[in-house]
């Protein structure tokens, strides 16, 4: 299936600097598969060491985010995007006061 | 690498963090690359959109973006003909450096704000990138505008 994958832009210098992608996959896995084989170094930011999408990382197939479909099992089909989209998030070092924060 | 910020930009993300305080605000910084100073790369910021804070749950010492919220800064950044450059936000009572869990959910290229306030009074601003390989930050060298 053809499909365009879109490239968030903190993460195009590492794709050429393009801001889409057109390749083939019959899954949002495959995409991110034939995706990174083009592009090797996108692996470090989409993916923990263990394998998975790294929990900022959200990928939607059109307007749905995959996490409510079948996550990277979900199939493409013919003139479909897959978007890559950032989430952002950090804080500070968790204090040792009397508040209770959160380690996560 | 240098970031520019204009006094407007600066102030706007001093009382935001201070209006914010005891909690973590966060916003996003919209700008362009320029070299019209002959010295190198340069990223300016002209315009926040100071955002909601989405980690309800631990305000204090987290911030969380929403994929929505980034795609609402990129329409408001392109709608001025700008880029979304990066993110800002507060660490309360704290220094302004970069914490793990910052490293651990950083994107590349974005520049990323960090500003210390302490018992409400903004303090020491920084700004960081994420190394490509993702083992720690690159300091900015910042410049107001």
């Amino acid at each position: 299936m053809a499909v365009r994958v879109i490239i968030p832009t903190p993460l195009r210098p590492y794709a050429g600097k393009r801001d889409h992608v057109e390749l083939s996959a019959k899954t949002v896995g495959e995409a991110l598969s034939t995706l990174i084989a083009q592009h090797g170094e996108l692996r470090r930011h989409l993916y923990q060491d263990d394998g998975r999408l790294r929990s900022f990382v959200n990928v939607y197939v059109n307007d749905d985010d995959i996490r409510y479909l079948q996550k990277e099992e979900t199939p493409v089909k013919d003139g479909d995007t897959v978007s890559i989209v950032p989430s952002i998030a950090g804080g500070r070092d968790a204090g040792s006061g009397a508040t209770k924060e959160a380690a996560e | 690498m240098r970031l520019r910020l204009t006094s407007g930009v600066c102030d706007e993300i001093r009382e935001h963090g201070a209006r914010g305080y005891p909690h973590e605000v966060c916003g996003a910084l919209l700008g362009r690359e320029v070299d019209s100073d002959g010295q190198g790369a340069c990223r300016e910021v002209v315009a926040v959109l100071p955002l909601e804070n989405r980690r309800e749950d631990s305000p204090r010492n987290r911030f969380s973006v929403t994929p929505e919220d980034v795609l609402r800064a990129e329409r408001a950044a392109s709608e001025r003909s700008l880029e979304l450059v990066g993110w800002y936000h507060t660490h309360p009572d704290h220094p302004a450096r970069p914490s793990e869990f910052d490293r651990e959910h950083a994107w590349p290229w974005y520049s990323y704000v960090i500003l210390g306030v302490d018992a409400s009074r903004p303090g020491e601003m920084t700004s960081w990138r994420l190394a490509d390989d993702r083992s720690g930050y690159a300091a900015e060298s910042i410049e107001v505008a």
